[in-house]
């Protein structure tokens, strides 16, 4: 069992090895987010809750809301909007402001790395090889604290899911999960997710996973 | 404070049957509303709040944005339905007041530069009033903020204290607040012991007002240890299903 801790909560007084979601008064540890504890390595709290903050590199899935030439504006389930610019089409393509939305439509899902955060929170994405998901396969959304539990050690707990599932499931930094596949596999995996997410706090996930997967397939077969 | 006298204590206890320095019985939910992304139930007596918060998300209207830190936003109302004669819905300037010094009661917690431009957003919905309301609401958004996954330096507790018959007592209800001679609401964050809102109404004699001082801060720490408890209480029964 992980141990809980809610802000303010004293945790240590190594001051040198405070983390992530930690803050240090008086030589001492203290929790700044509600959250469980991870101490190996640094001390850090992990929020099990929270807003997506864009990072350099990340990999998202955003829709466009708006076209401003020459940017398409993107939402990336964070509290501040990204753009795209046009030049990420390459400089062959005569792009104006006109036909923008023949590349990309409003409402258009894509995947999206992000290139670029400033301090005024602007930020710059950057299209994947293969970014168009054009409405294939389903979209669900997760809070972002969650994506490490549903990738898992190593990417243990994904692996888990592409091989039970028989599906295609993309994980993206802001919470957005893709999945590709028939309609009963896809059904199984987004439960199996949700599971994953209302669980993460807790420990020996992946076994339980592999055993809620393994009776579910017994049932039907 | 209303006109006329009645006698508000009775053999050394109240016409609750508390004793001076007793809180009301209080009810903590965590998470009860699965829309926002933070909330609270909050029961103090026949107090109930109810509190959302969103956020931290883009701040509406622009012209409002900070550049530099994410801007809270608090909002207290009181239900139509939740005093004796029904309330004037819509804000007034009771509840403008309560909803300014209720923010600036929890402003000093939020780690708020973390998010620049940003609107951190708290509806408190008071349901039942019996007295303490502000309290009970910014107990209520302290425990909706954590669960919102907002970093915080520390929780922030709330409790009333009060004069009656000339004595100071803890946590009044309605009928004391109505014939009583004065009162205090305090927040504080309850580690520190360090005051972020502090009102009063009435008058206290300054060994008075020590001793009043004193019942809150005892107080806000009980409160304090329930908010806590309830955090944790949610991450912790629904591990073991199965």
């Amino acid at each position: 069992m992980y141990k809980v801790v809610v802000p303010g909560d004293f945790i240590s007084t190594e001051v040198n090895r405070a983390g992530d979601g930690t803050y240090v008064e008086d030589g001492n540890v203290y929790a700044l987010k509600y959250g469980v504890v991870d101490d190996r390595g640094t001390i850090k709290v992990v929020a099990l809750s929270g807003k997506y903050m864009p990072v350099n590199g990340d990999v998202v899935i955003g829709k466009v809301v708006e076209i401003s030439f020459p940017y398409w504006i993107v939402d990336i389930a964070s509290p501040y909007e990204a753009r795209l610019r046009k030049s990420e089409f390459g400089r062959g393509e005569n792009i104006d402001f006109g036909n923008m939305c023949e590349y990309l439509d409003i409402d258009d899902l894509i995947v999206a790395k992000v290139m670029n955060v400033d301090v005024m929170m602007r930020i710059d994405l950057a299209l994947k090889n293969e970014f168009k998901m054009d409405g294939v396969g389903r979209l669900i959304e997760v809070s972002p604290t969650k994506v490490p539990r549903i990738i898992g050690r190593s990417g243990s707990m994904i692996r888990l899911l592409k091989d039970k599932c028989n599906c295609f499931i993309f994980v993206a930094k802001n919470g957005r999960i893709w999945i590709k596949g028939s309609s009963a596999d896809m059904d199984l995996a987004s439960q199996t997710v949700m599971k994953i997410a209302n669980e993460a706090h807790t420990s020996g996930l992946t076994d339980r996973v592999a055993h809620f997967l393994d009776s579910f397939k017994s049932e039907k077969g | 404070m209303k006109e006329g006298k009645m006698e508000l204590i009775k053999d050394g206890k109240r016409l609750s049957g508390r004793g001076f320095e007793e809180l009301r019985s209080i009810k903590i939910d965590v998470g009860v509303l699965k829309r926002a992304d933070g909330s609270c139930y909050f029961e103090l007596g026949d107090n109930k709040a109810l509190a959302a918060v969103y956020g931290p998300r883009e701040m509406h209207p622009r012209h409002f944005q900070n550049a530099k830190r994410a801007v809270v936003k608090y909002r207290y109302n009181m239900a139509p339905f939740s005093v004796d004669d029904r309330k004037r819905p819509g804000p007034d300037r009771r509840s403008q007041e309560i909803s300014k010094v209720s923010r600036e009661a929890l402003d000093p917690v939020i780690l708020r530069e973390l998010y620049p431009k940003t609107a951190i957003e708290v509806y408190v919905e008071v349901l039942q009033s019996d007295a303490g309301t502000r309290t009970a609401g910014i107990n209520a958004a302290s425990v909706a903020l954590a669960d919102a996954g907002i970093p915080m330096r520390d929780l922030v507790s709330s409790v009333a204290i009060g004069k009656i018959d000339g004595e100071v007592v803890l946590d009044m209800d309605a009928k004391e607040d109505n014939f009583g001679e004065a009162d205090m609401p305090i927040a504080m964050i309850a580690r520190t012991n360090t005051i972020t809102l502090l009102q009063m109404d009435g008058r206290f004699k300054e060994e008075e007002f020590e001793r009043g001082l004193k019942l809150a801060m005892n107080g806000c720490r009980k409160i304090y240890e329930l908010q806590r408890a309830a955090l944790v209480e949610k991450y912790s029964k629904s591990g073991n299903e199965e």
